[in-house]
């Protein structure tokens, strides 16, 4: 088989970009529950809330790191493997990029250290803030990167000379057509996936470890949040789905499954298998008229199909098409649980209810799985596109050598599947192993309080040791 | 006309600025992990780890920072060395990536703890390597017949021996963080090694400034060739002078041990300014060389300067968070002064 430098190129940035974002969904949204919890405690001086925030900082911990060592990597991919990609619209991306590093990068790496290390060497009140720094510059960074990456998909407030981008308005580049849609149902996603892993685990540790305390206000903050944050979200996904249509109708087209040129009525397919080659559907199963009914607020309005741009202006809908099923699928499971969850307050039996502890204890993976799915619907969904209607991808890699590509491609794969194996093996340990005790919790408080109280006493001890 | 020139040339100046704070900065932790097979305790490589822990990540976003400049600035330039360089820049992610979470893994492990030792030494040791290796191919300059991306132009005996004289530089940042941040058998090893590197790092940039000087005539005739070449003289005069320093005080921090004294602590803390000293002339020296180009003879700043429009809108950017990024991570070292503690704990 002949190597092809720019499909091996694509595949190394899909799987890096999708290794590297399962790792920031957990951390936007566990910094923010991390800051609450340590808000709450200082405020009450309810001991759960700060050992709920000793129990995750761990985690957060090592999905930070893992999140800060896997985007070093993009941050060179655009160059390494895109080079004329980023010769064109460097002068976009790149300053985009710069901001995000000048305002989120450095103020996530300068408090992190505070925030991880700081325990002893600051006053409560000083490490709530450096928490609150840490989740705040993760929203910075989700906001820039989604200006970066909206830009591609409904890019605006450009013009180019001589083939190479350069900028009219920076206002229209960051704040593009789709930039506000993407950028609340990137971060609703985030905090979801987050609320998920706590929700999950504090399941769990009802169930089967001694820290029931605390595993009942996990579970209890967690629903009250993911029963606001889930119809939020299916709010959001629709007015964004909406934009779709407006900008991007080949990606929509996809998505609903629409091949005639033009479909008035068009049916919600709930299931089918597009067939690129014969250019329609085999299996449909859908309910009439509904995919019309929600995209134009008419059940017989017309919408635009695949068969309306020649066939190599066409994504590959198979995935577009499932991606989309399954980030909906789980959204709208996502709401029942929330809502069966309230139901089971309600009735006071919520603590007890083993079937649905047991459910929830399964649904730890479902927001990166719906992430995931997110992110092959709007990627693949714009292909052959880079810049949706000016550049197309396979005319922008770099001239590299395919052996080469695939040997970068393979260490790769070999290193994060390795160390994705770890990251699930370390996270297991430290679920299992569990919070530190209110007890202990006590004891190093007293450092926590008055700083370098606990250094101080620690000197005085160690010349005894020796 | 002057703001052309103008805006192209500051961001020149602050590329050069990120690199050499990425350089001094990971430059030491890079370095701590180097050294580390020289350490063969437990405690020890508790301790090593300890020392930096908390602050290798901002060190390594300088590196994201240096990149994204790169990119924003001079998009010509990023897009073609990013691609020349391919293997080496990701042979060095990899290696960055394994030292990255060896900090996590390392202290909730125990069976695996050796894997994370390894991953930390040889991951710091590769990355090091592979700037060592970068830095050889643009001082040598690259195939003026455009840029061959499938030829192997960096890999040649200069930029080989450039990469192992980066990798003794780091580690001699290293030993002489050490020797401010540790007290004891510790310090005291790390002052040792910290005296036979420096020799070995002199040496180095001995041979590669006349390595250099003998095969590339261009940067020959601008040290040599004009009346400024006197002042030009004074950078390896300084280098000497601070070298001379170093190895006094690093020999000092030994006697005073020896003897059984308080060792005095400025004699601790300037091992590692004069270090960062020598980095800095050495990376003058560097650039005298290759000015005003980003690509040796090729691609100079001003032709790879992305337009006014972007140069611009950076500026307020830079200009207001630069400087408090430089306060909060000074303060955070600040809170981090003083020995490493054994017994304090982490999070
Ligand atoms: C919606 C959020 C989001 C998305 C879509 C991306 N990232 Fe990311 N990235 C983050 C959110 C984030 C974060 C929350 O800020 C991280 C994750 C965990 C972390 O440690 O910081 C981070 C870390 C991180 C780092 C390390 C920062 C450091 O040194 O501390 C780099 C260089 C990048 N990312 C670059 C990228 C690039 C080039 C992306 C796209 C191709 C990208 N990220 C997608
Ligand atoms: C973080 C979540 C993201 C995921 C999971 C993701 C996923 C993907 C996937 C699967 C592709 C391959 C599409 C194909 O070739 O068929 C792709 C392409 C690409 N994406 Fe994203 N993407 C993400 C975010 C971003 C962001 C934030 C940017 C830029 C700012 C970006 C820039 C690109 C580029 C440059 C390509 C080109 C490579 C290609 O088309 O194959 N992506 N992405
Ligand atoms: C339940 C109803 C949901 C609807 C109607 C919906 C709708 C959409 C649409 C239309 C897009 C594509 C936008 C484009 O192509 O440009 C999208 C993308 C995405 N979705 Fe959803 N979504 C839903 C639930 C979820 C859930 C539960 C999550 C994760 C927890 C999620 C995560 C994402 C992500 C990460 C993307 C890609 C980034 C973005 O465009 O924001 N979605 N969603």
């Amino acid at each position: 088989m002949e190597l092809d430098a720019a499909l091996l190129s694509r595949l190394q940035f899909a799987f890096t970009v999708s290794f590297h974002i399962i790792f920031p969904s957990i951390t936007i949204g566990l910094a923010t529950l991390i800051a609450i919890w340590e808000g709450l405690w200082l405020k009450t001086q309810n001991p759960l809330y700060l050992q709920l925030a000793k129990f995750w900082i761990k985690p957060f911990a090592i999905t930070f790191g893992m999140g800060v060592v896997s985007g070093i990597v993009l941050s060179y991919e655009f160059g390494t493997n895109f080079s004329e990609f980023s010769r064109l619209t460097g002068a976009v991306i790149g300053p985009l990029m710069a901001y995000e590093v000048l305002t989120a990068f450095f103020l996530e790496a300068g408090f992190l250290g505070i925030m991880l290390f700081g325990w002893q060497r600051v006053g409560p009140k000083l490490h709530f803030f450096a928490t609150v720094v840490v989740a705040i510059g993760t929203w910075i960074s989700a906001f820039w990167i989604i200006a970066a990456n909206s830009w591609m998909h409904t890019p605006a407030g450009h013009i180019v000379v001589d083939g190479v981008f350069q900028v009219e308005s920076w206002w229209q580049v960051i704040f593009n057509p789709s930039m506000p849609y993407r950028f609340s149902h990137m971060l609703l996603a985030a905090f979801i996936t987050a609320t998920f892993v706590v929700l999950a685990t504090s399941a769990w540790q009802l169930r089967h470890s001694e820290h029931k305390a605390m595993a009942r206000k996990g579970l209890s903050m967690t629903l009250w949040l993911a029963l606001v944050l889930t119809p939020l979200q299916a709010f959001v996904g629709d007015l964004h789905g909406l934009n779709v249509k407006q900008h991007q109708p080949v990606k929509l087209a996809a998505m609903e499954g629409i091949w005639p040129e033009r479909e008035s009525g068009a049916p919600l397919l709930l299931f089918a298998i597009p067939d690129r080659q014969a250019e329609k559907n085999h299996f449909e199963i859908g309910i009439p008229k509904l995919a019309s009914l929600i995209l134009t607020h008419d059940a017989d309005g017309e919408l635009m199909g695949l068969k309306a741009v020649p066939a190599d202006e066409r994504p590959n809908v198979a995935v577009v098409f499932f991606s989309f099923r399954l980030m909906v699928g789980i959204g709208l499971l996502m709401i029942l649980v929330a809502v069966a969850g309230a139901y089971l307050r309600w009735r006071g039996t919520l603590y007890h209810s083993r079937g649905f502890l047991t459910l929830c204890s399964y649904l730890a993976p479902s927001g990166i799985l719906a992430v995931l799915a997110g992110w092959y619907v709007v990627e693949v969904g714009r292909q052959p596109w880079l810049v949706q209607g000016l550049v197309r991808t396979i005319d922008v890699v770099s001239p590299l050598p395919p052996e080469r590509v695939l040997l970068s491609l393979t260490l790769f794969v070999i290193t994060y599947s390795l160390l994705f194996a770890v990251y699930l093996y370390f996270m297991h340990k430290l679920i299992k192993k569990g919070p530190p005790s209110l007890e202990q919790l006590q004891q190093q408080r007293i450092g926590v309080k008055a700083a370098g109280y606990a250094v101080a006493l620690a000197k005085q001890l160690k010349p005894a040791q020796e | 006309m002057e703001l052309q020139l103008g805006l192209p040339l500051f961001y020149f100046l602050l590329l050069g600025f990120a690199i050499l704070m990425y350089v001094l900065l990971d430059g030491f932790d890079l370095g701590i992990g180097i050294l580390y097979p020289w350490f063969n305790s437990e405690a020890e490589h508790d301790h090593l780890m300890r020392s930096v822990s908390h602050v290798w990540d901002g060190n390594e976003t300088w590196l994201v920072f240096g990149g994204v400049i790169l990119f924003g600035a001079f998009p010509a330039a990023y897009a073609s060395i990013a691609s020349l360089l391919y293997l080496p820049i990701m042979l060095m992610l990899i290696g960055l990536i394994f030292r990255g979470v060896a900090f996590e893994y390392r202290f909730k492990s125990q069976r695996s703890k050796i894997w994370w030792n390894r991953a930390f030494a040889i991951g710091s040791s590769s990355a090091a390597f592979c700037q060592g290796l970068m830095l050889g191919v643009l001082v040598q300059g690259v195939d003026s017949n455009s840029l061959q991306t499938s030829s192997l132009q960096w890999l040649t005996p200069f930029s080989l021996f450039t990469g192992l004289a980066v990798m003794a530089g780091y580690a001699l940042l290293g030993c002489t963080y050490l020797t401010m941040k540790s007290r004891g058998a510790l310090q005291q090893k790390a002052a040792r090694y910290g005296q036979r590197l420096l020799l070995f790092v002199m040496l180095a940039m001995l041979l590669v400034s006349l390595w250099t000087l003998y095969s590339q005539a261009p940067i020959r005739s601008r040290w040599f060739g004009g009346s400024y070449s006197v002042l030009l003289m004074l950078l390896p005069l300084t280098a000497v002078i601070a070298a001379r320093l170093l190895f006094r005080d690093l020999g000092r921090v030994q006697r005073q041990f020896a003897a059984a004294t308080d060792i005095n602590s400025r004699h601790e803390s300037r091992p590692f300014w004069l270090a960062a000293t020598l980095f800095l002339l050495a990376f003058a020296g560097l650039v005298v060389g290759l000015y005003p180009y980003l690509l040796p003879r090729q691609l100079s700043f001003y032709a790879a300067a992305a337009p006014d429009s972007s140069l611009a809108f950076m500026l307020p950017g830079i200009v207001i968070f630069l400087p408090l990024i430089l306060a909060y991570t000074l303060w955070g070292y600040h809170i981090f002064r003083g020995k490493v503690e054994d017994y304090e704990e982490g999070y």
